[in-house]
């Protein structure tokens, strides 16, 4: 990558690192943190019709709600509730970071840092809910009950 | 518009004479639809996670008594319908702008989006049903 042709900007562009000052969008972190909101809002949307439809055979009868809500309840489950939470949260924290950007003046100043802040507290949120969730999973897996 | 008619020139795009009736500003209100949906979302949404996975016994304790037991209330009603139209739209609206991102061609395009109105008004339309006809005594 260390030539010095007229190709040398497009190849540091496919490379993707972010030089000529940091003004490159391309495979920088911003560009990550758009990649993985538009990730998770697409999933929790296919989720979302699927939770429609499950929740609506209270209207069909109580065995049938009951039957197919047992399927959520299988301790290896907690698994898809961890991945669910984690990408509700992420989106939701990149959400707010997202309008801080647009609404607040300082907000395109501290977009990097603020990106930080929300994996942090991202964090901070998910490994207590990860320890929580799994000791119940297995508890459930291994307890019997 | 016969071969003769045609004019010298082009207007220029932004020139006065053009109809400016022509220009609508919903990807304006879409994208603020984004904006202010997704704030009320974070406390419906991550509510609601807080609420059905991780307080009392989480999953282990929803059923059909359960549900019941919380659609007694108008408040509980009153947040999973604003939640489920909230949701419905933000997310379908979501998607619409992916679509319009990936699709190549404009028949994939249109189809995709079909696809996706058709299950969007499914899913709110099923959904607000049962919401405003839930009847706890429907299994006696
Ligand atoms: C929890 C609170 C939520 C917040 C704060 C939030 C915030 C946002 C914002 C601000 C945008 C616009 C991004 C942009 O214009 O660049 C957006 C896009 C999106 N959201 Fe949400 N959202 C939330 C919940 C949801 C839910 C529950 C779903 C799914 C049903 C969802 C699905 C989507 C999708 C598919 C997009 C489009 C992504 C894209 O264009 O790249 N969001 N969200």
């Amino acid at each position: 990558m260390a030539s010095t042709t007229a190709h040398s900007a497009g190849a540091a562009d496919r490379a993707g690192n972010a030089r000529l000052g940091g003004t490159l969008y391309r495979g920088d972190p911003g560009m990550w943190s758009w990649v993985a909101h538009r990730i998770t809002g697409v999933l929790v949307f296919f989720f979302l019709f699927v939770h429609v439809l499950d929740t609506a055979l209270v209207r069909v009868s109580p065995n049938a709600y009951d039957v197919v809500i047992e399927t959520y309840k299988h301790p290896v489950m907690v698994l898809f509730e961890l991945g669910l939470v984690g990408a509700v949260l992420y989106h939701a924290l990149n959400g707010i970071r997202v309008m801080l950007v647009d609404f607040w003046s300082k907000g395109t100043k501290y977009q990097k840092p603020m990106l930080w802040t929300i994996l942090a507290i991202w964090l901070v949120v998910m490994i207590p809910g990860s320890y929580y969730l799994l000791v119940k999973g297995f508890a459930d897996l291994f307890g019997g009950s | 518009m016969s071969v003769t008619d045609a004019p010298f020139s082009v207007d220029k795009p932004r020139s006065p004479q053009r109809p400016a009736a022509r220009r609508s500003n919903f990807e304006l209100y879409s994208w603020l639809f984004m904006r202010l949906s997704g704030l009320l979302l974070v406390f419906l949404v991550l509510g609601h996670l807080l609420i059905m996975l991780f307080l009392d016994d989480g999953v282990q304790r929803i059923n059909f008594a359960f549900v019941a037991g919380r659609w007694a209330s108008p408040f509980w009603q009153f947040w999973d319908l604003t939640m489920l139209w909230l949701a419905g739209l933000h997310g379908g609206n979501g998607l619409r702008t992916v679509i319009n991102d990936y699709a190549r061609k404009d028949q994939t395009r249109f189809w995709l989006k079909m696809l996706l109105y058709v299950s969007m008004i499914v899913t709110i339309a099923v959904g607000t049903f049962v919401l405003f006809t839930f009847d706890p005594n429907i299994g006696n």
